[in-house]
C-alpha cells in the first residue's frame, strides 16, 4: 500500500518535472520529501506483510470465533455460517478443560517470569566477570537456545513417557536435576519451616528448584541481555561506589540494579511471550483447529488467550515502569 | 601453597596479616562459590546432551547393564548408520540446508532494510508504525495461524498457481514461507527488525553525511556501507535465524511441507518408523535409534554455532538488542 503510494508520489514528481520543465519553473520535492518516500520504500515490503497477514488475519480470527468454519474438501477455500456467541458460551461453559488449561497457563506463566528474570540476573552477573574459559561458559549457556526446539523436545518428553526404567532412567536421572537430589529435600524443608518461612513460599521455592531445568533452558536469550546490560554500566559508577566504601550488597542495589532496570523490562517481554507461546493453552488452540477441525472453537481460544496475556503483559510492564529508573 | 601456609603462619602473631588473610581466605572462599554454581549449572545444561550421546553409542547390552553409566563398555555406530538410513540424512540434510540458509538470506535482506528504513528516515506515522513491529512481537504467531491456514490453502493470486498445478493453493510446499518472509512476517522477523534498527540507530550519521556528498544514492549507501558496518548485527540476525528456522516445526507443520526438506520433523517420525521397518520391538532399543537421530539433526547447528559463537555473543553485546 504504501509501495503504491509512494510510487504515485514519484510518478507525480516525473510529471511535474517534465511538464514544467518548458516553463522553466521547476517545483521539485524538497530533501526531507525525498527522504520520507525513501523511508516508505524501505519499510514497505513489511508493510503490505503486516497488513495482510497480521491486520487482515487477527480480523479474520475474530471473524472466526463467531461463525462456524465449514472446509469444502472438493473445493479450495471455506464457507463462514454467522453463529453469534456460540463458541464464546461453548468455550467457556461447556468445553471440558479450557478454563483450567487457560488459567493454568496464565498462572504458570507469572510463576516463572520473576524465577527467570532474577535467575538470568544472576547468572549474567556471575558470567560478567572475567574468569579463564568464560568464552567455552557462555558458548555452553546459551545452549539452550538450541537445544530447546520444538521437535528434539517434543522426542525426548515422548520416549521419557512411553519408557520406564532400563536405560532411560539414566537420562531422566541426568536430565533433571530434581530428581536427582542426593539427599533428603524434606530434611531441608522442615528446617526452613521451623524458621519461620510461610509455607506458601515454601512450595514456591521448592517448586522452582524442581523445575530448575525448564527455567535454566528458558533464560539463555535472557542472560544475554542482561550481560550486554552489565557491560554498559560505566565502570566510574563503581569507582566511585568503592572509594564512598559501599560493601557488594550496596553497590548491588544502589548501582546495578537501577541500571539494569529498564532492561528487566525487556526480558520480562520477552520471557511471557515465549512463555506463552509454549504454553498448553496454545496446544489446545491447535489441537482443536488442525486435529478435531473445530476452528471457530479453536479461534475463541487463542483470542481470548493472546487478550488475557496482553492484559497482563501491559499490567506487569505498566508496574515496573513506574519504579524504573531511566539513566539517560 | 607454600606462601599462604607462611602467611598463616605470620597471621597468627601479626593482627594486620591477620586481618588481610581473612580476606584473602573470603575471597578465595567466594571464588570457590561462584566456581560451583557455574560449573552446577552448565552440567545441569550439557547433561541432557551427554545422556544422547551416551545413548546413541550404546549397544543393545549395554542398554540393561545397570554397570554402565556415562561410558559404554561396547560402543558401536550402529545406531547412527541405521538412523542415517532411515532418516535418508544427506539428502534431506542437504535440502533443509538449502531452505534454511535461503530463508535466512531473505529475512537478513527485508528485515535489515525495514530495519533501516525505521532507523534512518523521517516519515509521517514513524512512531506508530514502529509500534506495529513490536506488537508483531508480542502477538504469537499462533493466534493468527488459522487465518494464514486458510490464505494459503486458496492462494491464487491471478490464477498463477491453479494454472500450473491444476489446483489452487500451496500447501505442502515451501512457497508460504518463502512469501511470508519476503513480506517480513516470517519466523521472528518482528524481533529481527527490531535488532537492525537498534543497532544502525546506533552507527554514526557521519559515515551516510560523506557518502551522500561522495555522490552515493540512497540504495547504494544501505546496501553497500551500511550493512557492511552492521555485520554484529548480521551475524546476531545469521545465527537466530538458522537455528531457528532450522528447528521450527509450527510452520513446518502449519504449511504441511514435507519432512524430506524439514528434517526436524522426521525426529518426530524416527521412533515409529524405526519399530515398523526394522522389526525393533523393545521400546528402550528403539529410544536409542532416536537418540542418534537426535544427534545427526542436532550437529549441523551445533557446528554453526561453535564456527560463529564467538562473532555471535560480541554481537549480542554490540548489536543493541539491549537498546
Amino acid at each position: 500500500m504504501a509501495a503504491t503510494k509512494a510510487q504515485n508520489v514519484s510518478d507525480l514528481q516525473k510529471n511535474t518535472v517534465q511538464t514544467a520543465a518548458p516553463k522553466k519553473k521547476k517545483k521539485k520535492l524538497t530533501l526531507l520529501q525525498k527522504r520520507s518516500i525513501y523511508g516508505y520504500l524501505f519499510i514497505s515490503l513489511w508493510l503490505i506483510g503486516f497488513i495482510i497477514f497480521y491486520v487482515r488475519s487477527l480480523w479474520l480470527t475474530g471473524e472466526f470465533s463467531l461463525s462456524t468454519l465449514t472446509v469444502d474438501p472438493n473445493k479450495a477455500g471455506y464457507t463462514l455460517e454467522f453463529v453469534g456467541m456460540q463458541n464464546y458460551s461453548e468455550a467457556f461453559l461447556v468445553h471440558g478443560t479450557f478454563k483450567q488449561t487457560l488459567t493454568s497457563s496464565l498462572l504458570d506463566m507469572l510463576i516463572d517470569v520473576p524465577l527467570i528474570t532474577f535467575f538470568s540476573l544472576f547468572m549474567a552477573m556471575l558470567l560478567n566477570k572475567k574468569f579463564p574459559g568464560r568464552g567455552i561458559v557462555r558458548a555452553i549457556f546459551f545452549l539452550p537456545v538450541i537445544l530447546n526446539s520444538g521437535a528434539i523436545t517434543e522426542a525426548i518428553t515422548l520416549s521419557q513417557q512411553m519408557m520406564a526404567g532400563g536405560l532411560n532412567t539414566q537420562i531422566a536421572e541426568t536430565s533433571s536435576a530434581a530428581s536427582n537430589i542426593a539427599f533428603d529435600i524434606d530434611y531441608l524443608v522442615d528446617m526452613f519451616m521451623n524458621l519461620g518461612i510461610p509455607a506458601s513460599m515454601l512450595d514456591y521455592i521448592s517448586s522452582a528448584v524442581g523445575r530448575i531445568n525448564d527455567i535454566i533452558a528458558a533464560s539463555g536469550v535472557q542472560i544475554i541481555i542482561f550481560i550486554a546490560a552489565l557491560q554498559s554500566i560505566p565502570s566510574s559508577m563503581y569507582e566511585v561506589a568503592r572509594i564512598e566504601g559501599a560493601t557488594g550488597y550496596e553497590t548491588f542495589w544502589k548501582v546495578t540494579f537501577p541500571m539494569v532496570m529498564p532492561h528487566i523490562i525487556t526480558n520480562v517481554v520477552y520471557t511471557i511471550v515465549d512463555r506463552f507461546a509454549n504454553s498448553e493453552i496454545v496446544d489446545l488452540a491447535y489441537t482443536t483447529a488442525f486435529k478435531q477441525f473445530n476452528y471457530g472453537l479453536s479461534s475463541v481460544f487463542s483470542l481470548v488467550s493472546t487478550v488475557a496475556t496482553c492484559i497482563i503483559l501491559v499490567v506487569i510492564v505498566g508496574l515496573i515502569q513506574k519504579k524504573t529508573f531511566y539513566y539517560n | 601453597m607454600s606462601k599462604t601456609w607462611e602467611k598463616a603462619k605470620k597471621a597468627m602473631k601479626d593482627p594486620d596479616v591477620a586481618k588481610s588473610f581473612g580476606s584473602d581466605i573470603s575471597k578465595f572462599l567466594i571464588l570457590l562459590l561462584r566456581i560451583a554454581i557455574i560449573v552446577g549449572v552448565a552440567y545441569v545444561i550439557i547433561s541432557p546432551v551427554i545422556g544422547i550421546i551416551v545413548n546413541s553409542i550404546s549397544s543393545n547390552r549395554d542398554a540393561y547393564n545397570p554397570m554402565v553409566f556415562i561410558l559404554p563398555q561396547n560402543p558401536t555406530t550402529e545406531r547412527y548408520s541405521l538412523a542415517m538410513e532411515r532418516m535418508n540424512y544427506w539428502p534431506t540434510l542437504g535440502k533443509d540446508m538449502a531452505y534454511t540458509l535461503s530463508l535466512t538470506l531473505l529475512q537478513l535482506f527485508v528485515c535489515s532494510m525495514v530495519g533501516y528504513g525505521f532507523a534512518r528516515f523521517e516519515f509521517p506515522l514513524k512512531k506508530l508504525l514502529f509500534g506495529l513491529v513490536v506488537v508483531m512481537i508480542v502477538i504469537p504467531s499462533h493466534t493468527i495461524m488459522l487465518p494464514i491456514y486458510m490464505t494459503f490453502k486458496s492462494f491464487d493470486p491471478f490464477g498463477l498457481v491453479s494454472s500450473t498445478t491444476g489446483t489452487p493453493g500451496v500447501m505442502g510446499t515451501v512457497i508460504p514461507m518463502y512469501i511470508m518472509t519476503f513480506f517480513g512476517c516470517g519466523l521472528r522477523s518482528g524481533l529481527f527488525i527490531y535488532i537492525f534498527n537498534q543497532f544502525f540507530r546506533g552507527l554514526p550519521k557521519e559515515i551516510e553525511e560523506a557518502a551522500l556528498v561522495d555522490g552515493c544514492g540512497t540504495w547504494y549507501t544501505y546496501f553497500n556501507i551500511m550493512l557492511r558496518n552492521a555485520m554484529p548485527a548480521v551475524i546476531t540476525v545469521t545465527v537466530f535465524s538458522i537455528v531457528w528456522q532450522f528447528n521450527d516445526i509450527f510452520y513446518a507443520n502449519l504449511f504441511l511441507i514435507s519432512d524430506d526438506i524439514v528434517i526436524s520433523k522426521k525426529i518426530a517420525t524416527l521412533q515409529l518408523t524405526i519399530a515398523n521397518q526394522d522389526n525393533i520391538l523393545d521400546k528402550a532399543i528403539q529410544e536409542l535409534y532416536l537418540d542418534a537421530g537426535i544427534m545427526l539433526v542436532l550437529l549441523p547447528i551445533i557446528i554453526i554455532y561453535v564456527a560463529l559463537q564467538k562473532y555471535f555473543i560480541e554481537g549480542v553485546e554490540r548489536s543493541g538488542i539491549v537498546g
